[in-house]
């Protein structure tokens, strides 16, 4: 029996787990997908958020701010990149302006250092690129960027190597009360036994709820939609420029990402089917609105398009508290925007605020909180490099031409904590196929290497996602 | 493996192949073809269709035939080539780093470089085609790579969107593997492949092409499941009620090739915007003194053939860069006028002693037209044309003794006969 | 008479060819611009032929790709198909060698790949 299982393996999930493995504790995570960060924390805009758009006082204000602060040295330790490239506000607008302003004195009430309004010539030296109707912005220098699915891979993995287990497709469909905690039964009918159980399950979080007896969660879903363009113009922007909120929303924003791409979007569709579709209505409207933030932004560059689909609470604030109704549960949900930055401090909130009320939290000395990122082989010198490709001469070998990716590197995604067993899951580690040619070159070959490590069949290996394989069968 | 060579060629398809040929034929001897596959022949492995070397041999050869002729020849000489290495970048001292299995990271310094890389399909990304993101989705060269090489089968219901040669090879590719191809859509009022083409990949087996479509959603979650396909108007944009509904497992895209450089870009060599590849003088050395470019690395071809007599021209000037020493330029520009997507090369030499010949893309289907090359008000070259279209290749030949006339930039438009 | 407009399939150019005739008799070529468009527009409308081009599977899971080394009959590309699809071969191939002698008449399967 675990003493905690973390349902979701997404971002909220993944940083819990990890700060619980700090304690003397048996947990896991149980993941509905085939792979870890599969859902809001797979496909969102990676921004760390400064923390002037919450409501002061709000649970979103103080965990912002909190998760501000906290995430250079996590990503650090974990070997996760993270970049504080500021954030601009653009106005186009006097009452822009003056909605700037607010942002400005909110963002000083929640705790936010060194914001700044500029005018238009600030704004021209920071931002060549901006549109020449921006009349001014509000500048956050504390504003940041990471890549989500980077920072959950590297959470969870580094949970798994400090004794964390981890279930995939283990879809939550019933639970059984025990004495001591709950016996948790998977669609397929596998059983896992816990003391203690986290809901972090994101868009399903209400489901997961109300099988433990709590109907008192209301989660929505909101697509965004994102236009993803090549390295090549990765230097267009290198702040992450929004729009002055109004009353429709947050707007769109163009940013630069820890790789080098930039990222347009996201749209906000409120939508009852959760499928991360994009529209052409959708994509069209990201174009535009970039079109009148930005001077030519270089589209012909695109290399992909995506959506995700974000979960938020009808209370319009994050829910992060032990269930007044099923006993021994804790409900970690609505955690929309700015949830990405928060997810550090929500973590040790829960641990040390939460959980820590519920069983005695006793030290784990072995806690190792560092990780060797997947990446570390662009990180060598060429001589460190050549000292390892003579021991292992998979890493004299590109795979991936586009993005520079060696066989080596793949091999290590698919042996190391959490074990990427499909195309897709190879990419959000590696960063093969996730390049300009979107993966035609080299997705043949790590097929094979997936096949040839987890010894499956060719044709079985999956693309990602449930019955998403790559092949069909022999030609003959 | 030495530590510095003459000559080294990036790449060891068809381009890479000849240049090499070429180039040791015209006296230079000391040549490194570095190829990242495991074999050489680049693309031309996996096109086991025939219909090459109809120009050059004058006989018509599959893929991998076209490519052993070359081959043997390379291996006749004792050429040196690198296989399963993959040149990370080079530099304007011509220094060229690359990595292997076998060598590790290593650097080579040569006197010449060849580009001959050649290019890369456009991806479903780069057309932002909505809808969601299951398997089942393939660039037609990575499903004829499925096929032809690795013996697997990408799928059994097909809908292919682009008609470009790839696309229909593989319509009839994975018709004849059992396959049911839908349909082939072609968002333009005319085929970017071949006309051979339509006819023995998609009129002999009764695959509908639909001209003016494109594709206007996926659907599927883990597999695709199905497209939806809609009729476009002139400017491109879907018209609705013109919808198509097909169920498939699989999407194919042939829409486009994009020349691979982006070696040559870190290394500073400045490309053309029009051809995405390196902008070069008629001799096929680009504006970095030493290093030349040739094949689809350097601007998208039809036909192998062409391919290879490009590459031989890189082959001989880096012979002769190599043996008599750098070239001084005295050029002109070259550009595209009215009517013209692009021309090639961008730069000619006033005192080049070969007649040039200009390689261009027109910007649509033209009727009865005509191509003139122009410096100012003198006419400097013309050529007449029935149909000229942006799917084939065309071409015109500037005489040495005309070169000299021109003292100004060389415009080549395309005009409509009255 | 009846005149029938054929692109011809013999090479890149895709001559426009038009066809006269009669009775199933070919009475005139027009537009083609060599001989082998002539003969491929007389094959086409008495019986159209095609070479084939496609793979053989070896015994170590490799592929070799072939060709007919004459044009075959069109409407028998698909039955020719599931004979080659039965076959498994030993390697080394080399260009040229026989797969399957005379697959349909004299026109044999042949190699067009070496492989080791």
């Amino acid at each position: 029996m675990f003493d905690i299982a973390v349902i979701g393996g997404g971002v909220i999930g993944g940083t819990i787990l990890r700060e619980l493995t700090k304690y003397q504790l048996n947990v896991c995570v149980l993941e509905s997908c085939d792979d870890v960060s599969m859902g809001q924390s797979k496909a969102n805009s990676g921004i760390v958020h400064a923390g002037y758009d919450a409501k002061p006082n709000s649970l979103k204000a103080k965990f912002n701010v909190l998760g501000n602060k906290m995430m250079s040295a996590y990503a650090s330790e974990l070997g996760v990149k993270y970049k504080n490239n500021g954030s601009l506000v653009l106005a186009f607008s006097e009452e822009d302006l003056t909605v700037l302003e607010e942002l400005k004195t909110r963002g000083e009430t929640n705790g936010v250092e060194r914001l700044s309004i500029i005018d238009r010539a600030e704004l021209n030296r920071l931002e060549p690129n901006v549109s020449d109707n921006a009349v001014g912005a509000l500048y956050a220098p504390t504003g940041g960027i990471i890549c989500p699915y980077e920072l959950t891979i590297a959470s969870i993995g580094n949970a798994m190597d400090n004794g964390a287990k981890l279930y995939c497709n283990f879809e939550v469909a019933s639970a059984k009360k025990l004495e001591n905690g709950y016996e948790i039964i998977s669609t397929d009918g596998n059983k896992v036994s816990a003391k203690i159980v986290i809901n972090c399950a994101g868009i399903n979080s209400g489901k997961v709820a109300s099988i433990f007896g709590d109907d008192t969660l209301n989660i929505k879903g909101r697509k965004g939609e994102y236009i993803l363009l090549d390295r090549e113009s990765g230097d267009f922007v290198s702040h992450t420029l929004f729009c002055t909120p109004s009353k429709a929303g947050k707007g769109i924003l163009v940013t630069q990402t820890v790789d080098g791409n930039i990222l347009l979007g996201p749209t906000a569709t409120e939508v009852e089917n959760p499928a991360p579709v994009t529209t052409a209505q959708g994509l069209a409207f990201v174009v535009d609105k970039v079109k009148s933030m930005c001077k030519n932004p270089p589209l012909f560059n695109s290399i992909t398009s995506f959506a995700g689909v974000r979960a938020y609470s009808d209370k319009g604030d994050f829910i992060i508290e032990k269930s007044a109704i099923a006993e021994n549960l804790i409900n970690v949900a609505g955690i929309e925007s700015p949830g990405l930055t928060s997810a550090p401090a929500i973590a040790k909130f829960v641990a040390e605020e939460i959980v820590a009320k519920m069983t005695s939290l006793v030290k784990n000395e072995k806690f190792n909180g560092k990780r060797t990122p997947d990446y570390f082989f662009k990180n060598l010198s060429i001589e460190e490099k050549n000292e390892l490709i003579k021991k292992d001469s998979t890493y004299g070998k590109i795979i991936c031409r586009c993005e520079g990716i060696t066989e080596g590197e793949i091999i290590r995604a698919v042996r190391e904590n959490p074990k990427a067993m499909t195309i897709d899951a190879v990419k959000r580690r590696t960063r093969a196929g996730m390049g300009r040619c979107q993966g035609g070159f080299c997705q043949p070959h790590v097929a094979e290497i997936i096949a040839r490590e987890h010894n499956i069949a060719y044709e079985k290996v999956q693309k990602g996602g449930k019955n998403s394989t790559l092949l069909v069968g022999k030609v003959k | 493996m030495k530590n510095n060579y003459d000559l080294v060629i990036i790449g060891g398809g068809p381009a890479g192949l000849a240049a090499a040929l070429s180039a040791y034929d015209n006296g230079a001897k000391d040549i490194l073809i570095i190829e990242r596959e495991n074999r050489t022949g680049g693309i031309l492995n996996q096109c086991i269709h025939n219909g090459f070397g109809l120009t050059r041999f004058k006989e018509s050869l599959s893929g991998p035939e076209y490519a052993a002729r070359f081959k043997t020849e390379v291996n006749k000489r004792g050429i040196e080539i690198l296989t399963e290495t993959t040149v990370l970048g080079f530099n304007k001292d011509k220094i060229v780093t690359a990595t292997s299995p076998v060598y590790g990271i290593f650097t080579v310094q040569a006197k010449a470089i060849i580009l001959a890389m050649g290019c890369r399909e456009r991806s479903r990304g780069a057309l932002n085609i909505p809808g969601s993101r299951p398997a089942g989705i393939y660039s037609a060269g990575t499903a004829q790579k499925y096929v032809n090489v690795k013996g697997y089968m990408p799928g059994k219901e097909v809908v292919i969107l682009g008609s470009g040669d790839i696309g229909l090879i593989m319509a009839r590719r994975m018709t004849l593997e059992g396959a049911k191809v839908h349909a082939v859509c072609e968002i333009m009022p005319y085929s970017s492949g071949l006309k051979r083409n339509i006819v023995q990949c998609l009129d002999d087996f009764g695959i509908p092409l639909y001209l003016n479509h494109t594709i206007t959603e996926i659907r599927g979650e883990g597999r695709v499941t199905g497209v939806t396909i809609s009729q476009v108007d002139e400017f491109k944009r879907p018209i609705p009620n013109t919808e198509k509904s097909f169920n498939c497992d699989t999407v194919l895209f042939s829409v486009g090739l994009i020349p691979e450089n982006e070696l040559a870009k870190s290394a500073g060599v400045p490309l053309s915007a029009r051809t995405r590849g390196a902008i070069v003088y008629q001799n096929r050395e680009t504006l970095t003194s030493g290093v030349f470019a040739c094949g689809n690395a350097l601007q998208v071809h039809d036909l192998v053939d062409f391919v290879s007599d490009e590459a031989e021209l890189a082959g001989r000037s880096a012979a002769e860069y190599i043996i008599k020493g750098a070239t001084i330029h005295d050029a002109f520009d070259c550009e595209n006028g009215a009517n013209i997507n692009y021309v090639l090369p961008q730069k000619i030499d006033k005192n080049a002693s070969e007649n040039v010949k200009l390689f261009f893309r027109v910007s649509n289907t033209f009727r009865n037209c005509t191509i003139k090359a122009v410096c100012g008000d003198k006419v400097i070259a013309t050529k007449k044309r029935l149909i000229a279209t942006p799917g084939e290749m065309e071409t015109l030949i500037i005489p040495t003794e005309k070169l000299k006339e021109i003292n100004g930039t060389l415009t080549l438009s395309l005009e409509v006969n009255e | 008479m009846e005149k029938i407009l054929l692109t011809c399939v013999e090479c890149p150019m895709g001559c426009q060819i038009q066809v006269e005739v009669e009775k199933g008799e070919v009475l005139s070529v027009t537009g083609n611009t060599c001989p082998r468009g002539k003969l491929y527009a007389q094959n086409e409308i008495k019986c159209p032929m095609r070479v084939l081009t496609t793979t053989v599977k070896t015994y170590d899971g490799k592929m070799v790709a072939v060709k007919t080394d004459k044009p075959v009959k069109r409407e028998s590309m698909l039955s020719l198909m599931k004979k080659i699809n039965a076959i498994t071969i030993d390697l080394p191939v080399k260009i040229g060698d026989i797969i399957i002698e005379n697959l349909e008449g004299d026109a044999n399967l042949i190699a067009t790949d070496d492989l080791q």
